[in-house]
């Protein structure tokens, strides 16, 4: 997304967006206490503010979330690049893509976070099936994405291409890998919010390290503050990737229309 | 003089999705002389594109031979280039980028392909869109830089599939004319399959017209008409009306309202 500062519309939406933010923290201190909502249900903001300070002197805080971002991007990297192969190639072979597409199919429609206890069975409580899930969970959106793309190139680009003597090679770097440039974004965007979730459901049944492990922690503990800073954690880890993504996303894409962007 | 293309006794079959063998051009012979344009006329479906196909080397002749400047086509091959109705140019490249996909393709030097490109973009009009994205310009714009494109790579043959009959009449016009311009300027030949009886005349030489599937040349018109430049000025000849009455009769036009 293109946003002008200068533009004064956009200023004023801007100021209403901050002011909405600033509402709703004090809704969340006050509003609680006066409907009588008891703070083990819904804490008050300072509350969760008090215990973000205490999880961070006390609980190693920053260590789980390192370690849950860590895990996060791993999975989200091999899942993207494992994603684009395999898009790719069942891109360029319309065989292979017949013969398997009832397994990625059956394996596109199986819950992914399900697998979270099977692959801590096998793997114990490591780092292991937090990526794991993650990638499995990433993989989908980037393959189904990039087959699309290279599925939906005209065939008279590639002709055009092979007239002036384009090898395989070339018509893989100067069509198919640019052309799959817009989807792959769009599936990236998705999947940097799934990565979050196959990680935090990978600690959640397993483990001792991570923000998954903190809110299961906290749930146990009967520390309602504690979950909500894990859970907010776990927001700004995501909003972080997701950012980045959209950052990259502008500068490589910069040759598209903004709003052909948005909609891809 | 020198022959560019020469289509020898050229049949090209196809298999249907049934099985059974579909004969889309037969008994293909002509050849097109070094700087001439000549066009291909006929009804829809009677193998035209087929012809063009043959010709830079995509699909194999089933028998006869084709030959672009003494040479055997069996593959693709730097001395002949297409244009298609569509302009295929990507979204992604600027319009000079685009204009030097076929020299990149080629291992052509960045600063050899450059100079080509800026040079053809002037003589294309395209000056001033030179950075610009194909996105950025009308359909008018966009097919000539294709048609830039397809000059970079200085083929010896330029087939055109029907270049312009996505644009309106008055840009059609615009582009014949820049067409028939460059190709005099350059001494290019050209094999030009079109729809547009019109534009047949204005722009070549000779008019080659194919009859129903399987399509096989069935008349040779001269085009009596000077000034190969000029389309525009072609165009408004008084011999030309006598050519499209010839071009009527032999597509079989007017039976087909009656």
């Amino acid at each position: 997304m293109d946003i002008d500062l200068s533009d004064p519309l956009t200023k004023r939406m801007m100021a209403l967006s901050g002011l909405l933010f600033v509402l709703f923290l004090v809704a969340w201190e006050w509003l609680p206490g006066l409907m009588n909502i008891p703070p083990f249900i819904i804490p008050p903001v300072s509350k969760v503010w008090s215990e973000f300070l205490r999880m961070l002197a006390t609980e190693h805080l920053m260590y789980h979330t390192a370690i849950t971002a860590m895990q996060v991007i791993v999975g989200f990297v091999l899942g993207m690049l494992l994603g684009m192969a395999a898009g790719f190639l069942l891109g360029m072979s319309p065989t292979a893509e017949f013969v398997l597409s009832p397994y990625i199919l059956a394996l596109q429609i199986a819950p992914k976070v399900a697998f979270a206890p099977l692959f801590v069975i096998w793997f114990g409580y490591t780092v292991y099936p937090k990526i794991l899930v993650a990638v499995l969970i990433v993989f989908f959106p980037i393959m189904v994405n990039v087959l699309g793309a290279v599925r939906s190139i005209d065939p008279d680009i590639v002709r055009l291409a092979k007239s002036f003597t384009a090898s395989r090679l070339q018509i893989f770097r100067m069509i198919e890998f640019p052309a799959s440039l817009g989807p792959l974004f769009a599936g990236l965007r998705i999947a940097a919010t799934l990565a979050v979730i196959g990680v935090v459901v990978g600690e959640l049944v397993g483990g001792n390290t991570g923000l998954g492990y903190l809110l299961s922690f906290g749930e146990g503990a009967g520390n309602t503050a504690m979950v909500f800073v894990s859970i907010i954690m776990l927001t700004l880890i995501g909003i972080l990737l997701y950012g980045a993504i959209v950052f990259i996303e502008n500068r490589v894409l910069h040759f598209m229309p903004a709003r052909d962007r948005r909609s891809a | 003089m020198k022959r560019r293309l020469e289509f020898r006794n050229v049949t090209k079959r196809f298999t249907s999705r049934k099985g059974d063998s579909v004969t889309a051009v037969s008994g293909l012979d002509f050849h097109i002389d070094d700087g001439e344009i000549v066009s291909i006329i006929g009804p829809s479906g009677c193998g035209k594109s087929t012809l063009l196909n043959m010709g830079s080397g995509l699909d194999p002749a089933t028998e006869g031979e084709v030959y672009v400047d003494g040479e055997l086509v069996t593959k693709p091959n730097a001395h002949v280039a297409f244009m298609l109705q569509k302009d295929l140019l990507l979204p992604w490249r600027t319009i000079r980028e685009n204009v030097e996909f076929g020299l990149e393709v080629q291992h052509r030097s960045s600063a050899e392909r450059h100079t080509i490109a800026l040079e053809l973009l002037r003589k294309c009009r395209l000056s001033d869109f030179v950075d610009h994205y194909p996105h950025q310009l009308s359909g008018g714009m966009r097919q000539r830089a294709a048609l830039a494109r397809t000059l970079a790579v200085d083929p010896a043959v330029l087939l055109m599939d029907e270049p312009f009959s996505a644009l309106d009449a008055q840009t059609k016009m615009v582009l014949q004319q820049d067409l028939g311009r460059t190709l005099a300027e350059t001494g290019k030949t050209a094999l030009f399959v079109t729809h547009d009886l019109v534009e047949a005349i204005a722009l070549s030489h000779r008019v080659l017209v194919m009859s129903q599937r399987p399509g096989r040349i069935i008349r040779e018109i001269i085009v009596d008409i000077p000034d190969m430049g000029n389309p525009m000025a072609r165009r408004k000849h008084q011999r030309v009306g006598g050519y499209i009455a010839e071009l009527m009769e032999l597509l079989h036009i007017e039976e087909a309202v009656a």
